[in-house]
Formats: structure tokens, C-alpha cells, sequence
């Protein structure tokens, strides 16, 4: 993000140890605050009891699932099913993004209307998914497709845009094969644009196949919220959720650091 | 219209009535998809029976509703954040972080804490909205041009009359960025929380209408919420076009 990197550059000088020193002291202060704030809440009386229950309860919560067996089935499944419509949608979207940014007029129909669909909330589409797949693993790996589908597209759509247009005709006029030109001039230039558009990807063909775990399955991480929901278990439904989160923030960050790496070499 | 407009047009009418043809012959189950012709039908039954118009206003208010909230929210701590450079040291990460992290798997316990009800709908999707205007706005004062700073030192502007003149001109139109990706953010939230919930508005109705097995209706539905996706879309696209200098 530029603003962190104009942030840091303007902080103090020759004090950089301070600042950071002065930094993370915030962010302690900050965290022990929300931490206080929640457990004070938690034992406050102002809510019903169980609503928000103390960090105290939650985190052997989160120990207990990552302990249990029958936990690591349900996290099978849900990583089973993102990854299948994961690898699916996204392959699909790079090929028409790549194809789009190849045949500008294709591009200019269809520019619309994948506009608006990438800004619909994919979770309607559930109901079609189900008609069509059964209520099992078919219709969530079916969403994480569409869900990892547009941003791939997009992305990758943007990235081909970018490529000059002088290497294509360079490239056409050696005699190079449509083959080869995709091959040497424009997947070189896509790399940083596909691994942007695979990091938002695989991020919301997570949140897609959660929801419609959380909708109507009978397996799956999705699933395990909101039968503690349901069961009003609200510190096993903390748990579960941190465990989500972490796991979540962690993928993004992962390939957020891969598509920077990537992006220096090229 | 240009050309590619009416090939496009075109090639949705084709899309149609190819799709019309293979489901009257029997090659796709109208069980699986409805024919265009009876979505259309459906559209008015939906109006005329299923208060089409009740969920279309819930689910517009529920949006500009948490849009309006995340603004207000948004753009003062954003402009705070830009001020206060420890502060903004200390959180733009954690922001960012939460930008990406999956923040609409949180309703289960915003359920539990607001109640299934409309609060609860325009708490996590304000929440959700905030975030982009928050990072859009920290940008928007940070790319302001000294020069433009300088001028109004020049002219001893006020620090009141230098927000007003020079900094907030300058900053808006990233800032609308922000309040784009807000508006279309609330929006899928909200529409996603009504279906998964059931609590009224488009989200609901399509949920019902599975539920009831009404498989035209159901499709009706969803297009009804892609219609409402362009309307927010296209209003969003035209007033940054509007605000941004040429």
C-alpha cells in the first residue's frame, strides 16, 4: 500500500528505533484495550449470560477443536471444497481474461457484464448451485468457482492490458504462433496481475464456500459455526471463527508475500 | 450506442431464446433452469404477490443506510489516521489485515449480540463499508500536493480554511474510490446476511422461494438482485466520474 510506504518513510529520521519502539507500544496498548474491553463486557451483566463469553472460556475452545479428530474432518472437507473450486474457477477466469485482453472487441461486449456480475453477491447464486450440483460438496465447490472466477478474470484481464503493444506486433512480425506470443509476451508481463487476482481469489472462494456451509451442509468448518450458533455455544463458535481468521489472514499474507517476490523478479 | 453495446444486447436476446429453444425441446430440465420467458412472467407475479418492491426498498435502505454510517465513520478516522502518523503507523497494517479477512463470517455472533433483525444487517455491513473508506481516505490526504499546501501558506489561509479550500477539494475524489467500494461492499452484504438469515429483503426472497421450490420465481429473484447491482453500480460509477477532475 503506498500510504504505509509514505508512513514510514516520513517517520523520524535517524530515530527509527524509537518510532518502532513507539510503535508497537500502540499496538500493545491497543491490544490489552480490546482484550480488557471484551472480557469487562463479557462479565459486565450487561448482556444475557453466554452472549459474549469471557477469552477465558474461548481459548481452551480453541485448543479443544484443534485437538479433536472429528474437527480435522470438517476442515477436510471445507479446504477440499476450496481448493477444487478454487483451481477451477481460477483457471477459467485466467483463460478468459487472457483471451479478452487478446480481442479488444470481445472485450468491449463483455466488459460490462462481467462488471456487474463480479459486484453481485455471489451467495444468490447458491440456490442454482444446489438445483443443479445436490446440497453436498458439488454446489460448494461450485461457489468457490464462481466466487474465485471474477477477480481472476479481472485481474488477469487488466494485467494483458498493460502489455505494450509494440511486442505484439515485434513478436507477430518474426512469424511468432499465437501460441508462442501468449507463451513469450504476454504471460511474462500477467505474472504479478494473475497473483493479485489468485490472492483476492482464493480469498473470497473461502468466504463463498463458508456461506454456503453456513446455509445448508452437513459438513465443513461453515458448518461447525452454526451448529454452535444453533446450539448456542457461543464460545466454541469464537473459537471456531479465530481459528477461521487465522487461517484466512494467514493464506492472504502468504500470497501476498509471493506475489511481491514475484514482482521484483519480473 | 456503440457498437459493442448492441452486439452485446444482441448476444444476451440470442443467449435467451437459445436458452428457450433447448428447455422447450427437453435437452435442459426447466427444473434445473427456468426459461427466460416464464422468468419474466415470474418478475410481475413477484411484484403483484411476493411484495417484490417491500424487499427491493429494504434492501436499498439497508445499503445506503450502511454506507451513510461507514462515511461518517470512515472518512473523520481516516483523516485522524493522516494526522496522526504513530496512529496510522500502528494500525494501517492491522487494517489492511482486516480488509482482506473474511469480516462477513462474523454474523453468527453479531446475531447473538444485536438480535435477527435489520440492526444487525446494518451493523456488519457498515463495519464492512468502513474499512475501504478508511484506507481510501488516509491516501487521498496523504497524495495531497505541497504545492497546493504551499499556496494556501502563501496566502495565510486558516487551518480551517485550508481543510475546507485546499485539502478536502484535493482529497475527495479518492476518496470517493472509497465510498464506491463501500457502496458495493454494504450491498452484497447486506443481500448476503438477508439470504443467509431470512430476515426480509431481496436476499430473503430468493431463499424463500428455493425453499418453496419455485424455481422460476427463485431465478426471478436473482435477477432481480443483479438488476439491483447495476442500478448501485451504474450510480456509483457515474457520481466518481462526476466528482473526479478531468
Amino acid at each position: 500500500m503506498a500510504a504505509s510506504r509514505l508512513a514510514r518513510s516520513s517517520a523520524g529520521g535517524g530515530k527509527g528505533s524509537s518510532r518502532a519502539a513507539q510503535v508497537l507500544s500502540v499496538q500493545i496498548a491497543t491490544f490489552v484495550a480490546v482484550w480488557a474491553a471484551w472480557e469487562a463486557l463479557s462479565r459486565s451483566g450487561l448482556l444475557f449470560e453466554g452472549v459474549v463469553p469471557s477469552s477465558l472460556a474461548v481459548f481452551p475452545a480453541i485448543l479443544e477443536h484443534l485437538l479433536d479428530p472429528v474437527f480435522w474432518d470438517h476442515m477436510g472437507r471445507t479446504a477440499y471444497e476450496v481448493v477444487a473450486g478454487f483451481a477451477l474457477g481460477a483457471s477459467v477466469g485466467a483463460a478468459l481474461g487472457l483471451l479478452l485482453g487478446m480481442r479488444r472487441f470481445l472485450a468491449a461486449v463483455l466488459e460490462p457484464y462481467i462488471n456487474y456480475l463480479a459486484a453481485t453477491p455471489k451467495i444468490v447464486f447458491l440456490p442454482i448451485m444446489m438445483v443443479m450440483f445436490g446440497v453436498g460438496a458439488g454446489s460448494k465447490i461450485a461457489m468457490a468457482a464462481i466466487s474465485a472466477f471474477f477477480p481472476v478474470a479481472v485481474s488477469v484481464y487488466r494485467g494483458t492490458l498493460q502489455v505494450n503493444p509494440v511486442h505484439v506486433r515485434v513478436a507477430r512480425s518474426f512469424k511468432a504462433s499465437q501460441w508462442k506470443i501468449v507463451k513469450s509476451v504476454y504471460l511474462p508481463s500477467i505474472v504479478p496481475p494473475l497473483l493479485t487476482g489468485l490472492r483476492l481469489g482464493l480469498g473470497v472462494a473461502i468466504v463463498g464456500t463458508l456461506l454456503a456451509e453456513i446455509k445448508l451442509a452437513n459438513k465443513g468448518l461453515g458448518y461447525v459455526v452454526i451448529q454452535h450458533y444453533n446450539f448456542f455455544r457461543t464460545a466454541d463458535m469464537y473459537a471456531v471463527l479465530i481459528i477461521i481468521f487465522v487461517i484466512a489472514v494467514g493464506i492472504n499474507t502468504l500470497m501476498d508475500r509471493l506475489a511481491t517476490r514475484f514482482s521484483h523478479k519480473v | 450506442m456503440k457498437l459493442s453495446t448492441i452486439v452485446g444486447l444482441a448476444g444476451v436476446a440470442a443467449l435467451a431464446v437459445l436458452l428457450e429453444i433447448l428447455i422447450g425441446q427437453g435437452y435442459i430440465s426447466p427444473f434445473l433452469v427456468a426459461p427466460p420467458s416464464e422468468i419474466g412472467v415470474e418478475l410481475v407475479a413477484l411484484w403483484k404477490e411476493e411484495r417484490l418492491v417491500e424487499a427491493l426498498l429494504m434492501t436499498f435502505g439497508s445499503t445506503l443506510a450502511s454506507t451513510g454510517i461507514a462515511i461518517s465513520v470512515g472518512v473523520p478516522v481516516g483523516f485522524l489516521l493522516n494526522r496522526v502518523r504513530l496512529l496510522a503507523e500502528a494500525y494501517e497494517g492491522w487494517i489492511a489485515g482486516l480488509f482482506s479477512a473474511p469480516l462477513i463470517l462474523l454474523y453468527p455472533l453479531f446475531l447473538v449480540l444485536f438480535g435477527r433483525g435489520l440492526m444487525t444487517i446494518i451493523v456488519i455491513s457498515s463495519i464492512l463499508a468502513t474499512i475501504p473508506i478508511v484506507l481510501n481516505t488516509m491516501q487521498a490526504f496523504a497524495q495531497v500536493r505541497a504545492v497546493h499546501l504551499n499556496v494556501a501558506r502563501a496566502f495565510k489561509l486558516t487551518s480551517w480554511q485550508t481543510f475546507w479550500k485546499v485539502l478536502l477539494p484535493a482529497a475527495l475524489p479518492t476518496i470517493f474510490t472509497g465510498i464506491r467500494l463501500a457502496l458495493i461492499y454494504s450491498m452484497i452484504s447486506v443481500v448476503a446476511i438477508e439470504y443467509l438469515v431470512v430476515l426480509g429483503g431481496l436476499g430473503s426472497l430468493v431463499s424463500d422461494l428455493y425453499d418453496r421450490y419455485n424455481i422460476p420465481g427463485m431465478y426471478a429473484a436473482i435477477v432481480a438482485v443483479i438488476g439491483v447491482t447495476v442500478v448501485f453500480f451504474k450510480l456509483a460509477t457515474e457520481v466518481e466520474r462526476w466528482l473526479r477532475p478531468v
